[in-house]
């Protein structure tokens, strides 16, 4: 068994939310790069420098990268063998988002309730989204999510006779529909499986996959880039303003479902797809 | 085209802008978003006056993160536009000038904008930083208690945005898309 102070998940989370929101992970930025590259459109290749430099200046000046700093995403794989000392984890997690967005000048997004909307002042509560895991370490994955994109995602649920074909339109649908509102180019999570829940998270924690990786499951491998291609023809391009890149990304996780069902979720992320990894 | 022009601008310069052109805008402009437009249509409703001057006024929806000490302004970037629609016409017809967001508008904006001779600009969707170095003052002009959601006044030197919605109803977003579409 390992004890783990929930003051060391406080520090950490303070860290990663002021992190994840002045600078992109070393994935993005080489997406990023490529992305400058491949673009056909001169307004579109304006759009991308624009982006490239406003990265420079965030992290050079501390200034966030984008004014929505986000609502603070939180994947934590917690090891069976840790034990936590010190007080309740879940506010412990949420004092570390506290302390990142006011002492980190961040941007204080969210309400308190859904319909009544007074702001609580210090961008708590996070979501967070625990797993058990085998093991003795705390896994921590900081996603500060904007809501310009997740305003734009979409769950789908199809029947299974609408097969990967209508997978393939939903994943498109809810990008044409997103267009320019979602601050192209985009990094497109997916969920495919499990229930009408567990799609979503699924397709939010696809967008934490570092770029680098794809799928290891041979069909849906084969989906991603099937998808990316299709997407980058659509000709949305940099902010919408028409272009050649209009995806940089699309990551997609699967998981049984049920004999009725196909349930699949859209979670779009822009360009300023944040996340950040720390092992405890 | 890239041209600057100056804030507020007269009917007869957003007429002289064209869907597409890349402008850089001197002067000043006012921030109001989600709860500042809420207010700013009750306030209409219960017959009293608007907390800003609102004719020929450019409207930026933007909410800013926080400024460290000594810098103006945090990050800003633009906003969602389609959010603000649902008060955008009412605004136009009063006589604002222009508006700066991102992301699609609807047909009742489109056409308020048409009647009006009115402009919709796009900053760029995520590019905080680089235009809170454009914006040389800010100050709170009403709506302090709304925090980010205030009515500010900026001054901005040099700010890069993009006709997306001219006078006559042309909009980039359909246009240069049809033009890189492959379908």
């Amino acid at each position: 068994m390992r004890k783990v102070d929930v003051t060391e998940i406080t520090k950490n989370v303070k860290e990663m939310c002021i992190e994840a929101n002045h600078f992109l992970s070393e994935d993005m930025k080489k997406v990023f790069e490529q992305a400058v590259q491949k673009e056909k459109a001169p307004l579109g290749r304006q759009v991308l420098n624009q982006l490239k430099e406003n990265l420079e200046i965030a992290g050079a000046e501390m200034i966030p990268i984008c004014q929505d700093t986000g609502m603070a995403v939180i994947f934590m794989k917690v090891g069976q063998e840790v034990h936590f000392d010190g007080g309740n984890l879940t506010e412990a997690v949420n004092e570390g988002v506290r302390q990142g967005y006011v002492d980190g000048y961040l941007r204080k997004s969210v309400v308190k309730d859904p319909i009544y909307r007074d702001n609580t002042k210090d961008n708590t509560p996070a979501v967070i989204h625990y797993e058990i895991v085998e093991g003795d370490q705390v896994d921590i994955t900081v996603a500060p999510k904007g809501f310009g994109s997740e305003n734009m995602s979409r769950i789908f649920m199809l029947k299974p006779a609408d097969g990967i074909e209508g997978v393939k339109e939903s994943i498109l649908t809810a990008v044409k529909d997103a267009g320019p509102n979602a601050c192209p180019p985009m990094v497109i999570g997916v969920g495919i499986g499990g229930t009408f829940e567990k799609c979503a998270v699924m397709a939010k924690h696809a967008l934490t996959r570092d770029l680098e990786e794809e799928s290891p499951v041979p069909y849906v491998r084969e989906l991603e880039k099937e998808m990316l291609k299709k997407i980058n023809s659509l000709g949305i391009g940099p902010g919408g303003l028409g272009g050649t890149v209009t995806a940089l990304a699309v990551n997609i996780e699967t998981y049984p479902t049920h004999i009725a069902g196909l349930p699949m979720a859209v979670n779009i992320c822009c360009h300023v797809n944040r996340h950040i990894h720390r092992i405890i | 085209m890239e041209r600057t022009i100056q804030a507020p601008f007269t009917k007869e310069t957003a007429e002289s802008l064209k869907a597409g052109d890349y402008i850089y805008i001197d002067g000043i402009i006012y921030t109001a978003r989600d709860a500042a437009h809420k207010r700013m249509i009750e306030t209409l409703d219960e017959g009293k006056e608007l907390p800003v001057e609102i004719k020929d006024t450019v409207i930026y929806y933007m909410g800013p993160s926080p400024a460290r000490e000594g810098r103006v302004i945090g990050s800003a970037g633009p906003t969602t536009s389609s959010r603000m629609d649902k008060y955008t016409p009412r605004l136009l017809d009063l006589g604002m000038g222009a508006m700066i967001g991102k992301g699609k508008r609807s047909k009742e904006v489109t056409e308020a904008i048409v009647r009006n001779k009115a402009v919709y600009f796009a900053a760029v969707g995520g590019a905080g930083a680089i235009l809170s170095k454009c914006i040389k003052e800010s100050r709170v002009i009403s709506y302090d208690d709304l925090g980010t959601e205030a009515i500010r006044e900026l001054r901005v030197e040099h700010f890069p945005v993009i006709v997306v919605i001219d006078s006559k109803g042309n909009n980039l977003y359909e246009t240069a898309v049809k033009e890189y579409s492959e379908e």
